[in-house]
């Protein structure tokens, strides 16, 4: 047990080298899916037909094909196919970002909808033109009702990207990995590991609760300071929309 | 290095493929066997009387939940070498599904009207018949639909299966891709096989949450 802890130290270094990795395909995935998110939720509402069922067509490619055969598809297939590689890094990046955008279209889509209808009556009686109504009245109260489905997706993210050791980016899981190569404590190096996890997925968790309180005292909906430290609620997690 | 799909590879890795699908069948039907049994399990347990026991199952919960299935999944076969890698990942699949289970089956019963528990109390009937008689088969009625849904995105993540050497689909198409360089056309056609078998069940699964009136 000491043995890996001691090489745990020296190897910090590269330890913090394979978290900025795992960290950085978080950050980027989710940026990604959320800008997807957006532009196909909000396409999902659309009066045209075609532009609705496009998103549809997109949001259920993207949901049923599993995220691993996405990413080793990337990865393995398209340099085939097309002679174009992407980087380990950018593969993952791309990945989750597709695929967890097709999830967060549905809550971009449910949120909007969870905005009472008077809300939009309201907007359109005062003559507000449709990018007006959206930025001002609409996705103010839609947002606060998203971030917590967010939050599970986010953390979703963060728990796929193991999934990088496989395509050999140098990750957190990597990293560990190799150090119980090296000292052959297996159970302490998977136990650190998932410890490992969890702090990141808590303060994540955090980080997105700062953000739901501050989206509703904008809407005049003050919180107590206790919520920050809520977890996130298994029960409203995308997961049930026959997701995963 | 070969330019576009080759059908031929295609034709030799589909039966690859649907073999490796049978395997990806038996663990999502056994993984959500688990999840369904022990999710029930962690519910009850979580409506304990005493702290001593709520406060465990609580953090045990959230820890599993919050950590990525497939560092457990690794870790437990590392851990376990030397059972058969199938077995461990049904188990690690269903204790990390029972935990996000659980919360529908805690849903579902506190769905069950509080008269219900004082009508209860008022017939003195024990807790056990309480819990078999009158509360679960309210509860678990309402609960099957989001079952449901999370039996699809096991099925999803079995592919993390192969990573501990089950023999599922992927794992079948990534060795055919390595033997004969013909990932695209054993990739592709894995995620055909996802595509078709998945969205079906999600659009049955929509139907049925609609009929129960969710």
């Amino acid at each position: 047990m000491s043995d890996f802890f001691s090489a745990f130290l020296d190897d910090l270094p590269q330890l913090r080298a394979g978290l900025w990795v795992t960290l950085e395909a978080t950050v980027l995935g989710s940026l990604l899916a959320l800008l997807l998110s957006f532009v196909l939720g909000l396409m999902a509402g659309s009066r045209l037909l075609v532009v609705r069922g496009v998103s549809r067509v997109v949001v259920e490619f993207f949901r049923g094909t599993s995220l691993y055969i996405q990413l080793f598809w990337l990865y393995y297939a398209m340099p085939q196919l097309t002679g174009y590689e992407l980087s380990p890094l950018l593969c993952g990046v791309v990945a989750f970002g597709l695929n967890y955008g097709a999830y967060g279209a549905e809550i971009v889509r449910g949120g909007v909808n969870s905005v009472p209808r008077a809300q939009w009556e309201a907007a359109v009686a005062l003559n507000m033109t449709p990018f007006h109504r959206m930025r001002k009245v609409i996705m103010p109260q839609a947002w606060v009702q998203m971030i917590p489905s967010f939050t599970n997706l986010l953390i979703q993210l963060l728990k796929c990207t193991p999934l990088l050791w496989l395509i050999s980016a140098a990750d957190l899981m990597t990293v560990v990995q190799q150090l119980r190569d090296r000292t052959g404590e297996t159970l302490t190096a998977y136990v650190t590991l998932l410890a490992l996890y969890f702090v990141l997925a808590y303060a994540l968790t955090l980080l997105m609760n700062l953000l739901e309180r501050h989206a509703k005292r904008r809407l005049g909906l003050g919180t107590g300071a206790g919520s920050l430290l809520r977890s996130r609620s298994a029960a409203t997690t995308v997961k049930a929309g026959g997701t995963g | 290095m070969n330019n576009g799909f080759d059908w031929d590879a295609a034709r030799d890795v589909l039966p690859l493929v649907l073999n490796g699908f049978r395997i990806t069948l038996l663990a999502t039907v056994l993984g959500t066997l688990v999840a369904a049994v022990l999710g029930l399990a962690i519910a009850v347990a979580g409506r304990a009387p005493t702290r001593f026991v709520t406060v465990p199952v609580r953090v045990v919960m959230e820890f599993i939940r919050s950590t990525p299935l497939l560092v457990q999944l690794v870790g437990a076969a590392a851990v376990f070498g030397s059972t058969e890698p199938l077995t461990v990942g049904i188990v690690v699949l269903g204790v990390h599904y029972a935990t996000y289970t659980s919360e529908v089956y805690r849903a579902g019963i506190d769905g069950v009207p509080k008269g219900q528990w004082e009508a209860c109390r008022a017939l003195s009937l024990p807790p056990r018949r309480t819990w078999q008689a009158v509360i679960l088969p309210q509860a678990v009625r309402s609960v099957l639909p989001a079952l449901g849904n999370y039996a699809i995105s096991m099925f999803k993540e079995t592919p993390f299966l192969a990573v501990i050497t089950v023999q599922e689909m992927v794992f079948e198409a990534r060795r055919y891709g390595a033997d004969h360089f013909a990932y695209t056309e054993a990739f592709t056609l894995a995620g055909l096989v996802f595509l078709v078998a998945s969205y079906p069940t999600s659009l049955l699964m929509r139907k049925l949450e609609k009929r129960l009136g969710h």
